[in-house]
């Protein structure tokens, strides 16, 4: 059996028949102000209660800005309505006594970055969230994935879904990565190679020796950005790496819960000789640090390599967007914003990686640049290691937690035209602003170019 | 959920592949907390100048495709986020229907919830629409057909599921509460505790 069959199984609550999809128990429902309202208000409607506030966690992410909040007014820097959608989260969680991870809890932040980090993200646990990288916990073997507003809604009120079993999907990362290429580097890499849609249907399980040799951080890196090759959800298989990263987190088991645990985890890998529906393999060896050239995370070329060529109507729309133009290297670009953080890369290894590129360096002039941690213990922990100083040292501007401006919806955005190297996960058109030109790349690769002034291989500055 | 068995009307082809929920209704109009009124902001950057003044090259803005109810979208329609406000925003935009040789997941999921079909076709057939805008058609949920009066039948499949939800108007949150003995009984059986 694979990995995802045994998490699949020991959730299926009722199984599936060709008339009726299964219904899958689910462990941990991470909810946030932006799609949720509308669930909470179907239940209010129906008269429905929370059915499992304990197996829901609440955090503020996306509307929050990333300036200091010590009132409503505080709130309104993101907008308006963003500012009233917060607020109606923090009521909709006293009104139905779910947890929230609020303002003054010393511990809000992304919702994919809170879960792992507080140990409530597990082996085996089947997690959802309205936002679909919530493919990201899959890095612990948990069976993680994005669902919508309505669905928010069935498993408020049953703790439950209707779910198709989807197919497998191995990918299989041979060798070592190389120095100075990271994990960000190689999942945009495996985009690349299996296409914005490669995963369609699928579950894909990361494995292999590269895998393997990389820490919890990487790992949730290269699971949260599954959903960017269309998969379902990402998974890899937990290990030593894994139990040590979750022993003492405050929301992990503990005592004789966590040896019943951990043995119980060990159980969770891929069975020799188990077959998946479709694999492929990478080798990591011969990685460079990679970027985007178009808008979506598949048009991705290695650092210092010509931009392909392209035909269609579809490519052709994407390098006009970008102003890029094929045969040159994305490092012929200059860029006009950085920013470092989202779910993909606001941990404290990503702060830390950028952070290393910065010290002792300044930003070049006519550069923005924002490090915005994934979450306000993130935030505590760089402050703590002293990175702060260094980031905002070689002129970049340190904030408070958030999504920012991944997806600009909290008053931080690129401008029109603007070339923004982030370290998110969608180059989307519009994504961090109307008009905003957004090339994908590593901390490392983020920080270089700041520094640079183009984008830049970060090689040249470790 | 109202019962969806038959959808009848003219396509607008959007010509790219890869069409992204962002691009549907970009995060900025995310900060609403109701499903109302989003058709406003439906494609908006792709609609709309920054002054607000219309993009007359734009699919949806040429004159003949005011009132389709059909949308033909490039291969891996949807793709990226999960908003919801996606389906929405196309359904008070007007559409009914949404076709592609491949939709993303959540994006198909989430659509068929709320009563928009969301069709994928095999890529010849999906050619063909793509290059013949504007094309009449009737969608039969029940048969599983495409009809184009005169010129083709296009077959195809949907999750039988979802189709009886659509045909019978039904609404998955109650069918999930009538399973709720079986959900205790799931949660008092299960030999370790989330
Ligand atoms: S950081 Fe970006 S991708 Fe991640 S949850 Fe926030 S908005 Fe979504």
């Amino acid at each position: 059996m694979t990995l995802f069959q045994k998490v699949w199984d020991d959730h299926v609550v009722v199984a599936e028949t060709p008339q009726i999809p299964a219904i899958l128990y689910i462990d941990l429902h991470i909810v946030h102000e932006v799609t949720t309202p509308q669930a909470f208000s179907v239940l209010r409607e129906l008269g429905l209660p929370v059915r499992r506030p304990d197996l829901t966690l609440a955090t503020l992410d996306h509307s929050t800005p990333t300036t200091p909040v010590s009132s409503f007014e505080d709130l309104l820097v993101a907008g308006e309505s963003a500012a009233n959608q917060v607020r109606q989260m923090e009521q909709n969680c006293v009104e139905f006594g779910v947890e929230l991870l609020g303002y003054g809890s010393g511990q809000r932040g992304i919702v994919h970055v809170i879960g792992p980090e507080l140990g409530a993200t597990q082996p085996g646990k089947t997690i959802v969230c309205g936002d679909s990288h919530s493919s990201t916990h899959g890095a612990f073997g948990a069976l993680a994935f994005g669902i919508g507003t309505t669905e928010v809604g069935h498993v408020l009120a049953t703790q439950s879904l209707l779910q198709r079993k989807p197919k497998t999907f191995e990918v299989n990362i041979a060798g070592k990565l190389p120095a100075g290429v990271t994990a960000k580097d190689l999942v945009l890499a495996v985009i690349g190679k299996i296409g914005v849609n490669g995963g369609t249907g699928h579950v894909i399980e990361y494995r292999g020796e590269a895998i393997r040799a990389m820490n919890m951080e990487s790992r949730m890196t290269i699971c949260n950005m599954s959903i960017e090759a269309g998969a379902r959800a990402g998974m890899i298989a937990p290990d030593e790496t894994t139990f040590e990263y979750l022993k003492g987190r405050p929301r992990a088991p503990k005592g004789a819960a966590w040896d019943a645990a951990v043995k119980r985890w060990s159980q969770l890998r891929t069975d020799d000789g188990a077959i998946f529906d479709k694999s492929v393999t990478l080798d990591a060896g011969e990685l460079q640090p990679m970027v985007t050239f178009g808008t979506n995370p598949g048009m991705v070329v290695a650092i210092n390599d010509p931009i392909p060529q392209g035909n269609d109507v579809s490519f052709r729309k994407a390098l006009d967007y970008m102003q890029v133009e094929s045969g040159k290297p994305m490092t012929c670009n200059a860029v006009d914003i950085v920013f470092v953080g989202s779910c993909t890369n606001g941990r404290i290894s990503d702060i830390e990686e950028a952070a290393r590129i910065l010290e002792g360096r300044k930003i070049a002039a006519g550069v923005r640049m924002l490090v915005v941690p994934g979450s306000e213990l993130v935030k505590k922990e760089a402050e703590k290691r002293g990175l702060d100083k260094i980031i905002t040292a070689a002129g970049a501007e340190w904030r408070e937690a958030g999504c920012s401006m991944c997806i600009a919806m909290n008053g931080d955005i690129v401008k029109p035209g603007q070339l923004s190297v982030s370290t998110s996960n969608r180059n989307f058109e519009g994504r961090q602003g109307i008009g905003a030109r957004t090339v994908l790349a590593s901390p490392a690769t983020a920080a270089a170019s700041a520094i640079a002034g183009f984008v830049a291989d970060p090689r040249k500055y470790s | 959920m109202k019962s969806v068995k038959r959808v009848q009307g003219r396509t607008v082809v959007l010509p790219t592949r890869d069409i992204d929920t962002d691009q549907i209704i970009a995060a900025r109009f995310l900060t609403t907390t109701s499903k109302e009124g989003l058709g406003e902001y439906a494609f908006y950057d792709l609609r709309y100048n920054e002054d607000g003044s219309e993009k007359p090259e734009f699919a949806l803005n040429q004159a003949a495709a005011r009132d389709c109810t059909i949308l033909v979208g490039g291969n891996n329609f949807g793709c990226g986020s999960s908003r919801e406000h996606a389906p929405w925003a196309l359904l008070d935009y007007g559409f009914e229907a949404v076709i592609s040789s491949q939709i993303a997941d959540i994006f198909r999921n989430n659509a068929l919830k709320n009563g928009l079909l969301a069709i994928v076709i095999d890529s010849s057939n999906h050619e063909w629409l793509m290059a013949n805008p504007g094309t009449e058609c009737v969608i039969d949920v029940e048969e599983g057909t495409i009809t184009i009066p005169g010129k083709r039948s296009i077959e195809f499949t949907m999750d039988g599921f979802a189709r009886h939800c659509l045909l019978e108007g039904i609404d998955q949150l109650g069918f999930l509460q009538q399973q709720s003995s079986a959900i205790e009984a799931f949660e008092e059986k299960r030999n370790w505790k989330p």
